[in-house]
């Protein structure tokens, strides 16, 4: 059964209070105007569709639900999403998908600055291109690319593993490119199957793509030791 | 003076420390990180007074009359506002900075005493929780063990900025202490030298900020208080843009807050004395019509009593201990000099809380070592240690006058030093006069 809320008559409050007490169905969320905090917190396997663009930290701290965007989001998209999977058919700003644990964020169009920042476990699939310091300090889950990344991608990433398949402006502190093993491939052909991203991008193969990650050499301090140079040459 | 003591003459400029600190960085090549907070000789609550009673104002007597010590955070925005029976609170400490018996013993301290801890930046233990009855949930930037369930069994969230010991300065952890427990809370590799982000990831000033915090209530339905902490860096405009936010509690930490791991450069030489954070944060209260409603928690060297009582008086709601807790619990304990000296310091003295060697059990990740701390008798100390600064501060409040400790206030205080008279804006000694006021 579909439950239909329309944002002009009913208050933000009223919408999420509704999705926190709901175990499971089908919501359609009418003129949110770009409204802040659509959908956030949720805990079961309830579907939202949000008919139009959404402003800051739609489905923020996600668990188990769907929330599907027809439309652009505002900065924090999906923040620290847990499981579950947020969708949307236009563009993101900043911070998309940022500190996500778990789950998958689909965004069909272009991405902003920070895509991916300081990603924990999420998966995320961006149809089009992402902006500048995508993936800092991304820490695990993977960050896929079908258009171009903008400049210090990966900046100072962790485990977290990035696959492009456009150009690459410029990499970050610590980021560099990695051979694509059958594994890899195996994850990149898996998201992207599950992103089913509309005709006219899905011809996009696993082959087209380049992988990034971390190069290890921030992860500890450099520490010298003269002092023990010095006794080793019998000197003071 | 003989000859031979101008042989032994020691530089004001470059005195022993100095030295030390220069000839370790060129054996090192790497600034010095280390833990408690700024070492250095600054303006403290010390520079302050209290007047007591007098012709004018009557004093209460000390164990008949009802000085009240209770405090509310968050009422008519929160469903379930913080309840504390005391003004002193335990500050935000990280599982992962102290090991899990510290973080017990703390609750269990705390909860005596009626009051709350905080969690940190790494995410919330069970046994932390298990053992806190009041359970403020830090939310920072690293979002290390973000959980939306753990802000939900929180009974406050506090938005972290900054802390005093590092305004602009993000979260260290020191490979030695990430083992696999804390590695998997943080979602990071065993071993490394964690530097965590020192901005938050998905907002940046104070429109935003007040923004993520109408997304916080919304994911706790508005159950419980949202804190923002800052740093003392400029206390008028932060308390400001945090009161604009919408914030039902503003934490201020003075420079003296301290940290697990940090450059020593940051902890020594960024942010402002607690004594001075105050005041200005109390402007900024007044001048918003909120003063006394939006609640300011002041932090930062905070030690006795009268600590407490000051900066009440100054207008602080409540204060918040750190580095005073820790060693309630034991650390720098004397028992324990001959191992601190076999680290190469001694009791009294010990700061590297980063090295993960703590031999009290506390700063550590190591099993055997921080098997040495037994929560119970440990939170024993600090329950009663809380309940001495509370006898100390109704002390205060009693000879001022005042049936709650709230009803403390500037023109209860003076000043010992122009610097303080000027920080604190409460009349040096003896005069009328406040440098800088007409």
């Amino acid at each position: 059964m579909t439950t239909s809320i329309d944002l002009s008559q009913a208050t933000l409050r009223e919408l999420n209070k509704r999705l926190h007490e709901t175990e499971e169905g089908h919501f359609v969320v009418r003129n949110p105007r770009g409204a802040h905090a659509i959908a956030v917190g949720m805990t079961t396997p309830v579907t939202v569709d949000v008919e139009g663009s959404v402003g800051y930290f739609c489905a923020g701290m996600n668990m188990a639900g769907t929330v599907r965007v027809d439309g652009n989001a505002g900065t924090g998209l999906a923040e620290n999403i847990m499981s579950g999977l947020v969708r949307i058919t236009g563009n993101a700003t900043m911070s998309a998908g940022a500190t996500g644990h778990g789950g998958l964020v689909v965004i069909e169009g272009n991405a902003g600055a920070r895509c991916g920042i300081s990603m924990k476990g999420v998966d995320i699939v961006v149809g089009g291109s992402v902006g500048h310091m995508s993936a800092f300090m991304a820490q695990a889950g993977n960050l896929v690319v079908l258009g171009d990344a903008d400049r210090d991608l990966g900046d100072s990433i962790y485990e977290a593993e990035v696959f492009v398949r456009g150009k690459v402006a410029s990499l970050g502190s610590d980021c560099v490119e990695k051979e694509m093993t059958p594994p890899h491939l195996d994850t990149l052909s898996r998201l992207l199957e599950a992103a089913a991203l509309p005709a006219g991008t899905m011809s996009a193969e696993p082959s087209d793509f380049r992988l990034y990650g971390s190069a290890r050499e921030l992860y500890n301090f450099h520490v010298d030791d003269v002092d023990a140079a010095a006794a080793a040459k019998g000197r003071p | 003076m003989s000859p031979q003591a101008w042989h032994h003459r020691e530089s004001y400029t470059f005195d022993r420390n100095v030295i030390a600190e220069i000839r370790r960085a060129a054996n090192t090549g790497i600034y010095r990180i280390r833990g408690w907070g700024a070492k250095r000789e600054l303006p403290t609550f010390d520079d302050l007074v209290f007047l007591g009673a007098s012709m004018s104002r009557y004093p209460l007597e000390g164990y008949r009359e009802a000085c009240a010590t209770d405090l509310v955070i968050g009422e008519g925005r929160a469903e379930r506002p913080v309840r504390l029976a005391i003004p002193i609170t335990i500050a935000g400490m990280s599982f992962g900075s102290l090991s899990a018996q510290a973080k017990e013993a703390l609750g269990r301290g705390a909860t005596a005493a009626g009051t709350s801890t905080t969690t940190g930046d790494g995410g919330m233990t069970a046994e932390e929780r298990g053992h806190s009855e009041t359970l403020v949930c830090q939310y920072l930037p690293s979002r290390y063990g973000m959980n939306p369930d753990d802000l939900r069994r929180a009974d406050a969230i506090e938005v972290v900025v900054g802390q005093g010991a590092k305004p602009g300065g993000g979260g260290m952890l020191m490979g030695q202490k990430i083992n696999e427990r804390v590695a998997e809370m943080r979602t990071l590799p065993e071993g490394i030298d964690q530097r965590s982000a020192c901005r938050h990831p998905d907002w940046t000033g104070p429109d935003d900020l007040m923004i993520k915090i109408i997304e916080l209530r919304e994911i706790v339905d508005w159950q419980v208080p949202i804190y923002v902490k800052v740093g003392a860096a400029r206390p008028y405009y932060d308390a400001c843009l945090a009161i604009k936010a919408g914030a039902d509690a503003i934490v201020v930490d003075g420079m003296q807050g301290g940290t697990a791991a940090t450059q020593d450069v940051f902890i020594e030489h960024v942010g402002i004395p607690t004594i001075a954070a105050v005041p200005e944060s109390v402007r900024a209260l007044k001048e918003l019509g909120v003063h006394r409603e939006v609640k300011l928690i002041a932090a930062g060297g905070i030690r006795s009593g009268a600590d407490v009582a000051k900066a009440i008086a100054l207008g602080a709601d409540a204060v918040s201990l750190g580095t005073a807790a820790l060693i309630a619990i034991g650390d720098n304990d004397p028992a324990l000099d001959e191992q601190y000296r076999e680290l190469g310091s001694a009791a009294g003295f010990w700061e590297d809380f980063q090295a993960g060697n703590d031999p009290a059990g506390i700063t550590t990740q190591e099993p055997e070592l921080a098997s040495r701390l037994d929560p119970e008798l440990a939170g024993r100390r600090l329950a009663n240690y809380l309940q001495v600064l509370t006898l100390e501060l109704q002390t205060l409040a009693r000879a001022n006058g005042k049936s709650h400790v709230h009803n403390l206030e500037p023109e209860d205080l003076a000043a010992l030093t122009v610097e303080a008279a000027a920080m604190a804006r409460v009349p040096l000694a003896g005069t009328e006069w406040i440098p800088g006021s007409p």
